[in-house]
């Protein structure tokens, strides 16, 4: 039996996947961000070393903000331990019927690091250093 | 139109699968080893956060090249973060093309666009293999 394909963005979001669903999809966008920025930055980088590109500068000075750190920060730290969270329900499977609380760990894990980044990152940008 | 088949057994699909988990693990571990290297290598007195998590993630000299590092030369460039970088771009690029091929292949299903696009995601991923060791060794 075939799943049907013909699902639009919206109608798709009214799914009740509830937390695991919206962390299937945080993952794969946090993916494809992370795949974008680190591809565009090594590319940048390839050619501000090679040609000193005023295009590729522009784009890595971009990466320097602390506005865009602060995306990037929540974009590698949730896509890691959600990343870890699945390799390990996926080496002990017999874990699986706890993925719920699995999930509510790892946000626990989650925001005392990623509130501790953001504060740092904000109180430089404040202080100007 | 029916979802993306995958063959049972030892095969591609499933070799990908075991290489996810791994390299996900590896690229943990590369930037714990990052990490702590720069602490023992005096980070805690010259390093500012910044300097640290890019030291962490990709431990090149150019790249903290505008961040507050005193002097690379005094044990931060050498051949042992060379290959510690290889690794770690060879890692997340490998991690990060077969999910973007994991992704484009539950859209579009078993179509014949699939080879094409997978062709696609593979020249990105050698183009882009080739420009990140030329960096590290140029560097």
């Amino acid at each position: 039996m075939g799943l049907s394909r013909r699902v639009g963005f919206f109608s798709g979001l009214r799914y009740h996947g509830g937390s695991p669903m919206w962390a299937w999809m945080l993952h794969r966008v946090t993916g494809l961000a992370m795949l974008t920025f680190v591809g565009l930055h090594v590319i940048a980088s390839f050619f501000m070393q090679q040609t000193a590109s005023d295009l590729a500068t522009s784009i890595n000075t971009v990466y320097e903000s602390w506005i865009f750190q602060i995306v990037v920060t929540f974009v590698v730290i949730f896509h890691g331990l959600n990343g870890l969270r699945i390799a390990a329900l996926d080496i002990w499977p017999q874990f699986q019927v706890y993925q719920r609380e699995a999930l509510w760990l790892q946000l626990l894990i989650f925001a005392p690091i990623y509130g501790l980044t953001i504060f740092i990152l904000i109180q430089h940008a404040l202080t100007g250093s | 139109m029916s979802a993306r088949t995958v063959q049972p057994g030892f095969n591609f699909e499933y070799l990908m699968w075991i290489f996810t988990r791994i390299s996900g693990l590896a690229l943990f571990l590369l930037a714990i080893i990052g990490m702590t290297s720069a602490f023992a290598l005096g980070a805690r007195t010259q390093v500012d956060l910044p300097t640290l998590m890019r030291w962490t993630f990709f431990p090149n000299p150019n790249h903290v090249v505008n961040s507050n590092i005193p002097d690379v030369t005094l044990g931060w460039a050498n051949g042992f973060w060379q290959i510690m970088q290889i690794l770690i771009v060879f890692f997340g690029a490998t991690h990060g093309f077969n999910g973007l091929r994991v992704v484009v292949e539950d859209f579009i299903g078993p179509s014949l666009w699939r080879p094409f696009l997978r062709g696609l995601v593979f020249l990105l991923w050698i183009f882009f293999l080739i420009a990140a060791i030329y960096v590290i060794l140029a560097s």
